[in-house]
C-alpha cells in the first residue's frame, strides 16, 4: 500500500483534480486553460490592481488631484512627489491615480453599449439573413467606410467636450467593428441542429437568439469586448490628448499628458508617467484578451 | 472577374452617398449659425441675411442635402472653410500628398519589418524567440501613438539631436513620424503572418518538400512564403486606412500639414465644412483601398476567384470565413 504514495503518484492524482470533480462545462475548461497561462494571468492580476486603485484611490493617492502648491511647481520626481508635480504643482502621480477613474470604467461602459447596440444589430442581421441582413450590413458598411478616429473626432466636435458626449462618441464608433464579429460569431453556430429543432417547437425568435445562439458564441464575443476595451482606452486618450472629449483639470491620462507636452523639454516626467499608464493598461487588457483567445477560441484547441 | 471588379467600385456610390448623408446629418445637429463664424462680429443684421440666403441656411433641410450633394459630384465643391474662406477641396488637396507620403512610406517600413519577424516566430513557434516576438509586437500595438510620438522626439531630437522634432519639409523631418506609425501596423501584420505560416507549415506540401529533402531555407521562403502574402496585404490594408483615420494624430504631434492636421484644427476651431470635408475625402480614400485589398486577394490566391464568383449567398459566408481569417 504505501508504495501507492510516490511523489509519481501525488502529481498524478493533482493532474486529475479536474476530473475527479466530476462535470466539466466548457466555462471551467476555458478558465483552466486560461488559469495555465501565464502571461493571461499577468494581464488579469494589473487588470485587477488597477481596479483596485481606481476605487481605492481616494486612500492611495497622497494629494487631491486638483491640489496646487505653488511653492514646488515643475518638481522632477521624489520621495514626496513620485512622478514630480506639474507646472501648477499638482503631484502626478496623485493625478495618475485618479486617472483610473476614467479610463476604466469609460473603456468597459463603451464596450457594454457598442456591444448592446452593435452585437444585437449582428444578431438580428445573422439569425434572419436575407433582406435584414442586407439592409443592416450596408448601414454598417457606411460607417465602416468613415475611419474611426474621424468619426469619433467629429462626433465630439458636434457634442461638445464632457463626460457623455466622450461616451456616446466612442461608443459609437465601436459599433461596426463589434456588429461584424457578432455576426460573424453567430454565422458559425445559427445552422446547428437545436436552432432548427427550437423553430420546430415553436420557439420565438428572440428566444432562440438570446437563450441558444448568443450562449453558444458567447466566447468570441468576450474576446472581441476584451479587445474593444482596451481599444477604447487608447481612443479616450487619444481624443482627451488632441483637447476633445475630458480637459483639464480632469485628470483623464491622456488629458494630463496632453497639458504636459508644452513642458516636455523642461520636464519630461509630466509626459512620461501619464503615458505609461496607458501603456499598462493597454498591454494589461492585451495579454488578458490574447489568453481568452486561446482558452476560448474553438478553432484553437 | 472584371464583373466582380466593375461590381466592386459602382459599389462605392452608394457607400459614399450614406457617408455624405451622415456628415449632412452631423452638420444639420450641430448647434451655432455658420454665419456668425464667417462674418466678422462687426456685420449688420442684412449683411447676415444676405449670407444666409447666399449660403442656402434659408432651404429646408432637404434642398440644402440635394444642393450639398449636387455641388460634391459636379464641382467637387465640398464648402468653404469658415477661418480661410478657401474652398476646403483646394485646401485638402493641398495637404493630401502629405498624409498620404506618411502613410505609404510607414506602411513599406512596417511591411519590411513585419513578414519577416512573422515567419521567424512561425518557424521558431513555442520558443523564445517567438515569445520575444510576439511579445514585443503585441506592447508595440499597445502603446499610445502620440505618446510614443513624444518620447521618440524626446529621444532622438531633444537628447541627441539626430532628427528635427517638427516637421520641417526635410527628408529628416519625415523619419520620425513615419517609425511612429510604423509602429501599430507591424503589430498587425506579424500577427496576421505567424497565425497563416503556422497554418501553411502543417500542409502536406511542406512535408513533402521536406521528405524529398530540400533545404529548410527553400522550403519555408519558397513553399511557405508565398502563401503568406494574404495576411500582409490585410495589413497593408487595414494599416493604411487605419492609418488616414489617425493621421491627424502623428500630424498633430510633429506638425505636420497634412489632412488629419486639417480636420483636428477645424475640430477645435468649430470649422465644421473642413470637418465634413476631412471625413469624406478620407471616407472615400479608405473605401477605394478596401476594394483594391479585396482585389489584391484574388491575385494572392487565385483560389478565392472561385468564391466571388459564386452566388451572392456563398459569397456572403466565405467573406466572412475571410475576415475571420485575417482578423
Amino acid at each position: 500500500m504505501s508504495k501507492i504514495n510516490t511523489p509519481a503518484m501525488e502529481k498524478l492524482k493533482k493532474k486529475n483534480k479536474y476530473n475527479e470533480s466530476g462535470v466539466s462545462t466548457p466555462g471551467k475548461e476555458a478558465w483552466k486553460r486560461l488559469r495555465r497561462n501565464k502571461t493571461a494571468m499577468a494581464g488579469m492580476l494589473i487588470i485587477l490592481f488597477l481596479l483596485a486603485v481606481a476605487v481605492l484611490a481616494d486612500v492611495i493617492a497622497p494629494y487631491g488631484y486638483r491640489d496646487q502648491d505653488y511653492s514646488a511647481v515643475m518638481q522632477p520626481p521624489s520621495a514626496a512627489h513620485l512622478f514630480g508635480t506639474d507646472n501648477l504643482g499638482r503631484d502626478i502621480f496623485s493625478r495618475c491615480v485618479y486617472g483610473a477613474r476614467y479610463s476604466l470604467p469609460i473603456g468597459v461602459i463603451c464596450v457594454l453599449i457598442g456591444l448592446v447596440i452593435g452585437g444585437g444589430l449582428g444578431l438580428v442581421a445573422a439569425y434572419f439573413g436575407g433582406h435584414t441582413d442586407n439592409i443592416i450590413m450596408r448601414i454598417i458598411d457606411v460607417i465602416q467606410a468613415i475611419p474611426s478616429t474621424m468619426l469619433c473626432i467629429a462626433l465630439v466636435a458636434i457634442l461638445g467636450n464632457g463626460m457623455w458626449q466622450l461616451i456616446v462618441a466612442i461608443a459609437a464608433g465601436s459599433i461596426q467593428g463589434m456588429t461584424k464579429s457578432v455576426r460573424a460569431a453567430i454565422f458559425m453556430v445559427r445552422n446547428n441542429e437545436y436552432v432548427d429543432s427550437s423553430k420546430s417547437i415553436g420557439v420565438s425568435d428572440g428566444k432562440i437568439m438570446l437563450r441558444h445562439l448568443v450562449p453558444n458564441a458567447v466566447g468570441m464575443i468576450v474576446i472581441n469586448a476584451v479587445g474593444g476595451v482596451s481599444s477604447n482606452i487608447l481612443t479616450i486618450s487619444t481624443l482627451s490628448y488632441i483637447g476633445v472629449g475630458l480637459v483639464s483639470p480632469t485628470p483623464e491620462w491622456g488629458a494630463i499628458l496632453s497639458e504636459g507636452k508644452t513642458y516636455m523639454t523642461v520636464a519630461p516626467y509630466m509626459v512620461l508617467y501619464p503615458g505609461l499608464m496607458i501603456a499598462i493598461t493597454v498591454v494589461a487588457f492585451n495579454l488578458f484578451g490574447n489568453g481568452l483567445r486561446d482558452a476560448l477560441d474553438p478553432r484553437m484547441k | 472577374m472584371t464583373k466582380y471588379i466593375l461590381k466592386r467600385i459602382l459599389y462605392i456610390i452608394p457607400v459614399m452617398f450614406g457617408v455624405i448623408v451622415v456628415v449632412f446629418l452631423m452638420k444639420a445637429a450641430t448647434p451655432g449659425d455658420p454665419v456668425l463664424e464667417l462674418l466678422p462680429a462687426t456685420a449688420t443684421e442684412e449683411q447676415k441675411d444676405a449670407m444666409r440666403e447666399e449660403l442656402g441656411l434659408n432651404d429646408p433641410l432637404p434642398i440644402q442635402f440635394v444642393d450639398y450633394v449636387v455641388g460634391i459630384v459636379t464641382r467637387g465643391d465640398l464648402g468653404t472653410s469658415y477661418k480661410t474662406k478657401q474652398p476646403v477641396m483646394t485646401e485638402i488637396l493641398q495637404r493630401l500628398p502629405n498624409t498620404l507620403i506618411v502613410a505609404v512610406l510607414a506602411m513599406a517600413l512596417s511591411q519590411v519589418i513585419a513578414t519577416p519577424l512573422g515567419i521567424l516566430a512561425a518557424v521558431k513557434q513555442n520558443t523564445w524567440i517567438d515569445n520575444l516576438i510576439v511579445f514585443f509586437t503585441m506592447v508595440g500595438a499597445s502603446l499610445p501613438t502620440f505618446w510614443l510620438a513624444l518620447m521618440l522626439i524626446d529621444l532622438f531630437s531633444v537628447r541627441l539631436h539626430l532628427v528635427p522634432s517638427m516637421y520641417n519639409g526635410t527628408v529628416a523631418g519625415w523619419v520620425l513620424p513615419i517609425i511612429v506609425v510604423s509602429f501599430g501596423a507591424i503589430s498587425q501584420t506579424a500577427k496576421g503572418v505567424r497565425t497563416n505560416m503556422l497554418e501553411i507549415i502543417r500542409q502536406d506540401y511542406i512535408r513533402t518538400a521536406r521528405a524529398k529533402g530540400q533545404k529548410e531555407s527553400i522550403v519555408i521562403f519558397k513553399h511557405g512564403f508565398g502563401n503568406t502574402l494574404i495576411p500582409v496585404i490585410a495589413g497593408i490594408g487595414s494599416g493604411l486606412s487605419g492609418q488616414l483615420g489617425g493621421a491627424l494624430i502623428v500630424e498633430t504631434v510633429f506638425a505636420i500639414p497634412g489632412v488629419g492636421k486639417y480636420v483636428a484644427d477645424a475640430v477645435t476651431a468649430r470649422n465644421f465644412p473642413a470637418v465634413q470635408g476631412g471625413v469624406i475625402v478620407l471616407a472615400f480614400i479608405c473605401t477605394i483601398i478596401s476594394i483594391l485589398v479585396d482585389v489584391m486577394y484574388t491575385v494572392a490566391d487565385p483560389r478565392l476567384k472561385t468564391n466571388l464568383m459564386a452566388p451572392a449567398k456563398k459569397k456572403k459566408s466565405s467573406k466572412a470565413a475571410a475576415a475571420n481569417g485575417g482578423a
